[in-house]
């Protein structure tokens, strides 16, 4: 990063808030095509003056794929212990840039003693624009012809479907809308600890499933706000030998890319 | 002889009646074997969700075809019956048209007007139905969850809803006919039997048609009383409980999902570093069963869910594992629910109380290959009209197999113990999680 990226710890050693709280999650953290989302949205925070930390070594795993996966001990295990982090530092608003994590920190930890703001990137980031605090020069996705998939976990999870969209009619992107998409969205096949296993045995994987019905819009690129999704789409598009130059691209990729 | 009829008719209305009642706490009853679960909060939110889902068929026309057919069946259905109130008066006092004869003409020849042409409606849509589940064969319609009873079942309903309506249109157009040739008092107004029947019916004698109007109202008043009774056998309850299941159905965001009260109890004794474990452990007498491994450990909303289902298989029609191949079925989920509800209910109607069948929801009607293979995406729960969750069932049965039995597939154990260890699904050290900041 051009720019030092602050922990929690070092804004209190301060004695300073920041304005957010950047929830990174374990793929932006650890997962090396993750992390590139991560870079490009930390990239955007800054070029937009946003004073933003994130927890570094004290976030820990929200618990999404222990709980999904039937282990509700150890989710509530792992949310007690990023809440006790969360609330320690007094934490209002934060921001994600995986569905998963947004998901848990905005609909399951509120029970367990962790209220706060939680925003998806997409979220942020149309308010930031909106707000005029970014602006989109270039134009270089003009009229690209890009698909978005719609993530389970931000969509129907969430009802959270224009922001998405809106960022990149602000990209001024041919938006194509695949047949199952919004509400009817078809997910990537790693949501509910799928990522972490095998499939069961069947036809096909639910990856390439999703991949071929994106590639019938002939997109330049597929568009997508979960490094999860990400994670199965590039999976989908090399099992079909795809030599060609169609790419998948978190939004916080998009527009980075479109603002320097 | 008039006073003869009446006691059979009120006879037979008192044994269908009685019947049905029966029945529907018998079903009351299974529902109420699943745990306790409190949906009374937001009343007003509730009733707008019964109105909009169920009485507005709100998510009906997402399949635009069968949404239309089913709305033309439901819009029928709802208003036929109010005929069902002359039937009654007629049948109780050996009357013919009361409503005729008292009510202003206008009024009278709306209200069958509007019910002679509704009846004609359904009996197309159930026509059309019957070709879409048999001759087209929409694949939903015709998949392995159906085979046996469920298919049959299908047909049957709309067998019996075609006969009722052919029923109603005879009794109406013989009864015209016979309105015109002065044998019965002239009321009411029949634009479709009359221009169906009124060539043939016109050459019929007298008796014959006096016959014929007088059996086809009795073939339709007992076919009210039996398909009322068939309900129970079948997936047509949704005709009644669609409207409890809407409005106690879940109403937080579809991706929240619940938390398990004795688990937040145990965790917290854990992270307390103050709590005495010994105390503890005599504190709470028998330590409470994680998830679910029989129809009685769910919740009675998931029970209300499962009699409530009419497996339309829109929920597995674009559940993603099922459409890449997998063994997963979320219209199966809730058909094996039910089934194993029943097949509770018997043994306990059998022998007072519950006997061990050695049987169990788990295992014996859902697989784990089945359970493991859901991606928690919620589209079954997004695609389904009624608002049934099969995800909360698969969820349960996943909560078991790992609490109890801890019996998750194994790669699914390395990324919970990498959890426990390394506070990341995968096996990176804590100490690296901001790496990416020097990058």
């Amino acid at each position: 990063m051009e720019r030092p990226i602050k922990t929690m710890a070092e804004f209190k050693a301060e004695g300073k808030s920041p304005e957010i709280l950047f929830w990174v999650g374990c793929a932006g953290s650890f997962d090396d095509r993750a992390k590139k989302i991560t870079k490009s949205f930390a990239s955007l925070l800054q070029k937009a003056n946003i004073e933003f930390a994130i927890l570094g070594q004290e976030e820990g795993c929200t618990g999404d794929p222990a709980k999904r996966a039937g282990n509700e001990f150890l989710f509530q295990m792992q949310a007690l212990m990023n809440i006790e982090v969360l609330n320690s530092y007094e934490i209002k608003k934060i921001v994600t840039a995986c569905p998963h994590c947004f998901n848990t920190l905005k609909n399951e930890y509120p029970q367990l003693g962790g209220t706060y703001e939680v925003l998806h990137h997409t979220q942020f980031l149309l308010s930031l624009l909106n707000e005029g605090r970014i602006k989109v020069k270039g134009g270089i996705y003009k009229g690209k012809k890009i698909t978005f998939h719609d993530p389970c976990y931000l969509g129907r999870a969430n009802d959270v479907y224009e922001a998405p969209r809106e960022l990149l009619a602000q990209l001024e992107v041919n938006l194509l809308e695949m047949k199952r998409c919004k509400q009817n969205g078809l997910c990537c096949g790693a949501g509910g600890a799928q990522m972490f296993k095998e499939p069961e045995p069947g036809i096909k994987d639910i990856n390439v499933e999703r991949t071929e019905e994106a590639l019938l819009l002939n997109p330049d690129i597929i568009a997508t706000g979960c490094p999860f999704c990400n994670t199965m789409l590039t999976d989908g598009l090399q099992s079909k030998n795809n030599n060609s130059q169609i790419y998948v691209k978190d939004l916080a990729e998009l527009l980075n890319e479109n603002l320097s | 002889m008039d006073y003869i009829q009446s006691i059979i008719f009120l006879l037979l209305a008192f044994a269908g009646i009685g019947l049905f009642v029966r029945n529907i706490l018998k079903i009351k009853r299974n529902i109420l074997l699943g745990k306790a679960e409190n949906r009374s909060d937001n009343p007003s939110k509730r009733w707008k969700l019964v109105l909009r889902i169920a009485v507005g068929q709100g998510k009906m026309l997402a399949r635009p075809v069968a949404g239309i057919l089913h709305l033309v069946v439901y819009i029928g259905f709802v208003i036929i019956n109010i005929e069902l109130i002359e039937i009654f008066v007629d049948g109780i006092w050996g009357t013919h048209r009361y409503f005729g004869k008292i009510l202003p003409s206008p009024l009278y020849n709306l209200t069958t007007g509007t019910v002679d042409i509704l009846s004609f409606s359904v009996l197309i849509a159930v026509t059309l139905f019957f070709i879409r589940r048999n001759i087209i064969k929409v694949p939903r319609l015709n998949s392995k969850d159906l085979l046996g009873w469920p298919h049959m079942d299908g047909n049957l309903i709309l067998i019996i809803e075609f006969l009722m309506m052919l029923s109603l249109l005879i009794m109406n157009a013989a009864d015209f006919t016979l309105q015109k040739k002065g044998i019965l008092y002239s009321c009411g107004f029949f634009p479709v039997s009359n221009c169906i029947f009124n060539n043939v019916f016109s050459t019929f004698s007298v008796e014959s048609l006096y016959i014929m109007q007088k059996s086809a109202w009795w073939f339709h008043y007992l076919g009210v009383l039996f398909f009322l009774n068939y309900l129970y056998f079948s997936k047509h309850l949704h005709i009644l409980f669609a409207f409890p299941n809407t409005y106690f159905a879940n109403l937080q965001k579809q991706g929240q999902l619940n938390d398990l009260d004795s688990v937040t109890k145990e965790v917290k004794l854990l992270l307390d570093p103050n709590a005495d474990p010994y105390q503890a452990s005599t504190e709470e007498s028998v330590p409470e069963k994680f998830g679910v491994s029989d129809a009685t450990d769910l919740s009675w909303i998931q029970l209300l869910n499962a009699y409530t289902c009419t497996e339309c298989g829109r929920c597995t029609s674009s559940c993603p594992a099922n459409l890449t191949g997998k063994k997963l079925s979320p219209r199966k989920i809730m058909m094996d629910v039910r089934d194993r509800i029943e097949e509770i209910g018997r043994n306990i109607d059998k022998n007072g109380n519950f006997l061990d069948d050695g049987k169990q929801l788990l295992g014996n009607y859902i697989t784990p290959e089945e359970i493991w293979a859901c991606t928690t995406c919620n589209a079954c729960v997004e695609a389904c009209p009624l608002l049934i969750n099969p995800l909360s069932i698969l969820i349960d049965l996943r909560r078991y197999l790992v609490m109890e039995k801890t019996a998750a597939p194994s790669e699914l154990n390395s990324m919970m113990s990498n959890i426990e260890n390394n506070n990341a699904p995968w096996q990176f050290s804590q100490n690296d999680r901001a790496n990416w900041t020097k990058e």
